[in-house]
């Protein structure tokens, strides 16, 4: 775990909080997007077909292992968790959360043939929401993002403008229907896909949100 | 661009795949009992047939998996993928 005080975000020198400034001219910003740092995220790995490991995983979180493909459980404002692959999973934390849930699932799942690792400082989160979102992603995205078979809950692992991403659709506005989407990049490739997201939305109108 | 069906992730484009030579190449029980022949053979000699051919990928940008597929090389039709150590899909072979 990398001491607070150290802990800089991938897109720090970027100095987003200065950005929402200069959107103010563009009221009618089909696309919002903010980045969401220093989430906690561990990688989890072990049998889902091993109960005793899926029983550990629940006792510790509170929240069920995601064991079908490409879907997530938990809300995604609190302690949530991603499917990664068949025996992998990624469980996310929200910026202002204790740090304890690393050790949570090390004390439960000590006993077990598994693999817990605290990899928060690989990856970095991009938030992107708004009535253009969707059109902002197909640009540079192969999978079918239609409401009609990508839903919240929706977790997948690949590629976004040729960086390796992971895309979780975290919600749906009930009212005008417009997604809301978790872009997990890794680190090195941050600046490069906000500034692809950046370019992507200009057409839309863009609204930063610190 | 092909439509590649990962067995764990579903249908993905092409670009998110790494190809990995042909499948089902078994290691020699005893290496040390083989002539210089046979081992180049087994290190180095692969069929490379015009039809359907069994090859590995690995599903590089979304879960990471390796597992096989059985793919015509002639029409790029896929006949179907199948996990590691699963059996190739009937009519492949």
């Amino acid at each position: 775990m990398v001491k607070s005080f150290l802990r800089q975000s991938p897109l720090a020198h970027l100095h987003l909080e200065a950005r929402p400034l200069m959107a103010e001219a563009l009221p009618a910003a089909g696309i919002s997007i903010s980045e969401c740092a220093h989430t906690t995220q561990i990688a989890v790995r072990g049998q889902s077909s091993d109960p005793a490991f899926a029983q550990a995983v629940t006792t510790a979180l509170g929240i069920a292992l995601p064991t079908d493909a490409c879907t997530a459980s938990g809300a995604p404002e609190r302690v949530h968790m991603l499917w990664m692959g068949p025996d992998e999973w990624l469980v996310v934390g929200p910026a202002k959360t204790d740090d304890r849930i690393g050790d949570k699932l090390e004390q439960a799942l000590n006993k077990l043939h598994c693999a817990v690792v605290d990899v928060s400082e690989s990856r970095t989160v991009v938030q992107i929401c708004g009535a253009n979102a969707r059109s902002v992603l197909d640009k540079g995205c192969s999978i079918d993002l239609h409401p009609t078979v990508f839903s919240p809950g929706r977790v997948v692992n690949t590629v976004l403008a040729r960086s390796h991403i992971t895309l979780h659709q975290t919600a749906i506005d009930a009212k005008s229907g417009f997604p809301s989407y978790d872009i997990y990049v890794h680190r090195s490739f941050a600046e490069y896909l906000w500034s692809w997201l950046e370019d992507a939305s200009r057409e839309y109108g863009l609204q930063m949100n610190p | 661009m092909l439509l590649i069906p990962c067995p764990f992730c579903g249908k993905r484009e092409e670009t998110e795949f790494h190809h990995g030579g042909e499948a089902h190449i078994e290691r020699p029980k005893d290496p040390d009992a083989l002539s210089d022949e046979a081992w180049a053979e087994y290190l180095f000699m692969r069929t490379n047939p015009k039809g359907v051919f069994l090859e590995r990928w690995v599903h590089l940008a979304g879960c990471r998996r390796w597992f096989n597929m059985a793919r015509n090389t002639a029409t790029n039709e896929i006949l179907g993928s199948y996990k590691i150590g699963e059996k190739p899909p009937k009519g492949a072979r």
